[in-house]
């Protein structure tokens, strides 16, 4: 997994609620096998007519937006499917971090797993950030993980929490499995328990 | 004494392997299932790292999303889907892991398959890289929906990386009036605590009308728990949930049901334990619900008339609702029984059970769907279109002038053919009806299997009631 440390870059605004994730990759483009490629299929529907030419005033085709590092949106973002497809299209895209009031847990979680930081902050706060963006090629947001801490534009910093253990897994890239498979003995330990306290479950 | 713990608690505890400082804890999967969409980078993932399943035994693959729900015989059309169903069944030889083939009885969507070959037990934790795995907590299983990357970490150690949920308790007491349906409860729940107002926890359903529900109507609720924003809802097993599993291929039988039973039967909240949040719904006091909106939390009954989002004074919610309205092409004050649909989609996971065929059945036995009207009618699996037509249900439909189709997800999320057209309007016993989930310029009205039986016949959304 792609570390993420510190991440300076354009923030893009999308002042929506519950931004589902039909919505950030719409269904047909489930069909791939692999995890690349889904960038330029990210918010498809809202972003290209039927016949595939883009919507002008939709935020990440407007000239200051098309290379917009970071997203920042309404309250419930990422609710719906649990479709990883929804964070590897924004990745590839190059949206490293989404700021939002609030997350639904699957797509927050899979985040995590693909090098994105979801930060959630107050609406206050949210609101703050939202006119940050709206305004254009200046609307860059430098986002520091190591101190949880987002500057603004005019230098005033705003500080976010983030679980510890996620932080330390952003920070230093590491895959779950890897660590997991460290503490094979205590799954081994759990499952011979588990043979004498339910072993109808044992095959 | 020992501290009184919910359902969720007792379940959660009894799966802990290893809690690290910061409380974050590794839980033991005991069940997994797979299906085309979700898994070909988990399976590769593992190729890429030399990797072998862990359980392979636990494990249960079919293809559900890209099946064609029309004749088979000549494969899939489409190439990609082709190729990813394809993917499955490879992946699962390589890897050893059961598989039901497209022309397998058992074949169908994944979270009727689970429960229909007793891979699905109370006190169990099983997930899916599907978010509607929610459904088999009407088991009395902790189950959730999970990404891919998940998929690919209960491959390789049958174990996940959880923070504990906190608890909820939806308390449903009260009679359910004729023409409410288990779908109704769920759909007036999410009308109360939200899209997201589940975030973060476990729901527990308890009270009198979940109780009265059957094993298919409470699979109906836990399913959609996940549009409450809930990853997972439970219901305590009971005498009705025994009565399931029992005799189930896969479930425990001899001394081991006897040793299983006795220990489900502990699966229950404790007296005074606590709960994080409460609701209270009075099932006797609901009408038959029908979504108006692009989110499932956009729901009313069917009595009522399309909201006016100048009446709402929170802003982003005003605009999520004009938005909503523009995209379903609805105006304020309308009627909602005046809203004419041009499709009727009963099935999915949420209602694509027997029981659901057989209540659509009854509404259209001797009735004929409208000439406006395609109605497409999708059994869950193989095993309940083989029912439904040994109870001559098939014959109800095709007599109505509905079409009679073999199981998959279909036009719940619209990833094969079955799909709705730019403007066209369904009435769907599925669980979303977010903006382009039946097909892109597609309006979605989610309602039970009776509703949408009732609005094949009448070509608009229609008060069951009233029939």
């Amino acid at each position: 997994m792609e570390k993420f440390t510190t991440l300076t870059g354009i923030a893009a605004p999308l002042p929506m609620i519950n931004v589902d994730t039909d919505m950030i990759i719409p269904k047909q483009f489930l069909k791939t096998i692999k995890r690349s490629g889904l960038g330029k299929n990210l918010f498809d529907e809202m972003r290209y007519t039927q016949d595939g030419k883009e919507i002008a005033d939709f935020v990440l085709n407007r000239p200051q937006y098309r290379k917009a590092q970071i997203l920042v949106a309404g309250a419930n973002f990422g609710c719906g499917s649990s479709r990883e497809h929804a964070p590897w299209a924004i990745g590839d895209f190059g949206i490293r971090c989404i700021i939002a009031p609030s997350f639904a847990d699957i797509f927050f979680s899979n985040c995590f797993k693909n090098g994105i930081l979801p930060i959630k902050l107050p609406q206050e706060q949210v609101d703050q950030l939202m006119l940050d963006a709206q305004n254009g090629a200046n609307a860059r947001l430098s986002i520091d993980l190591e101190n949880q801490e987002i500057t603004r534009p005019d230098g005033a910093k705003i500080t976010f929490e983030v679980d510890a253990f996620r932080k330390h897994c952003l920070l230093n890239g590491l895959d779950d499995i890897g660590l997991t498979l460290q503490r094979a003995a205590k799954i081994d330990t759990f499952e011979s328990k588990r043979r004498q306290s339910e072993p109808w479950l044992a095959a | 004494m020992a501290k009184a713990r919910t359902l969720f608690d007792k379940i959660w505890d009894a799966h802990l392997v290893d809690v690290q400082d910061d409380g974050t804890c590794l839980i033991y999967i005991d069940r997994h299932l797979v299906h085309e969409v979700t898994s070909p980078q988990a399976f590769e993932g593992l190729r890429m790292a030399g990797r072998k399943i862990r359980h392979p035994e636990a494990t249960l693959a079919v293809a559900d999303h890209n099946v064609p729900t029309t004749d088979r015989t000549k494969g899939i059309e489409n190439i990609e889907s082709r190729v990813q169903v394809e993917t499955l069944e490879q992946n699962a030889r390589d890897f050893g892991v059961e598989y039901y083939r497209m022309d397998d009885i058992r074949q169908g969507i994944v979270h009727i398959v689970g429960p229909e070959q007793g891979f699905t037990l109370p006190g169990t934790t099983i997930v899916c890289g599907d978010s509607h795995t929610s459904t088999h907590g009407a088991f009395g299983s902790l189950a959730f929906g999970i990404g891919t990357s998940e998929v690919e970490h209960v491959l390789a150690t049958q174990t996940l990386v959880q923070k504990p949920a906190k608890n909820m308790l939806v308390k449903v007491d009260g009679k359910l009036p004729a023409g409410c349906t288990a779908k109704d409860i769920v759909l007036a729940i999410i009308g109360k605590i939200g899209t997201a107002g589940g975030t973060g926890y476990v729901i527990e359903y308890a009270g009198e009308a979940i109780r009265e529900l059957s094993m298919e109507g409470r699979m109906t609720v836990c399913n959609m728990t996940i549009e409450g924003g809930a990853r997972a809802g439970l219901i305590a097993p009971d005498e009705k949930t025994f009565a399931y599993v029992q005799g189930r291929p896969k479930a425990p039988k001899g001394a081991a049901w006897e040793a299983a039973v006795n220990y489900w039967k502990t699966l229950k909240t404790d007296e005074g334990a606590h709960f994080d949040a409460v609701v209270e719904i009075d099932a006797s006091k609901l009408v038959p619900m029908v979504t108006w909106g692009t989110s499932p939390e956009d729901v009313l009954p069917i009595t009522a008339t399309v909201p006016n989002p100048a009446d709402i004074a929170d802003e982003g919610k005003r605009k999520a609702v004009e938005r909503s309205l523009d995209y379903m092409g609805l105006v304020p004050g309308q009627p909602l029984t005046d809203v004419k649909v041009d499709v009727v989609f009963i099935g999915s996971c949420t209602n694509g059970r027997i029981e659901d065929l057989r209540a659509a059945a009854e509404i259209l036995k001797g009735r004929k769907v409208a000439a406006s009207v395609q109605a497409l009618i999708v059994p869950g699996s193989g095993l309940v279109k083989e029912q439904a037509e040994a109870e001559g249900l098939d014959k109800v439909f095709v007599a109505a002038g509905a079409e009679w189709r073999e199981p998959g997800c279909s036009m719940c999320l619209a990833m094969n053919a079955d799909q709705l057209k730019p403007g066209q309007r369904s009435a769907s016993t599925s669980n979303r009806n977010f903006e382009g989930r039946q097909g892109r310029g597609g309006r979605t009205h989610l309602v039970s299997p009776q509703m949408a039986a009732a609005a094949a016949i009448t070509g608009k959304l229609t008060d069951i009631r009233t029939l």
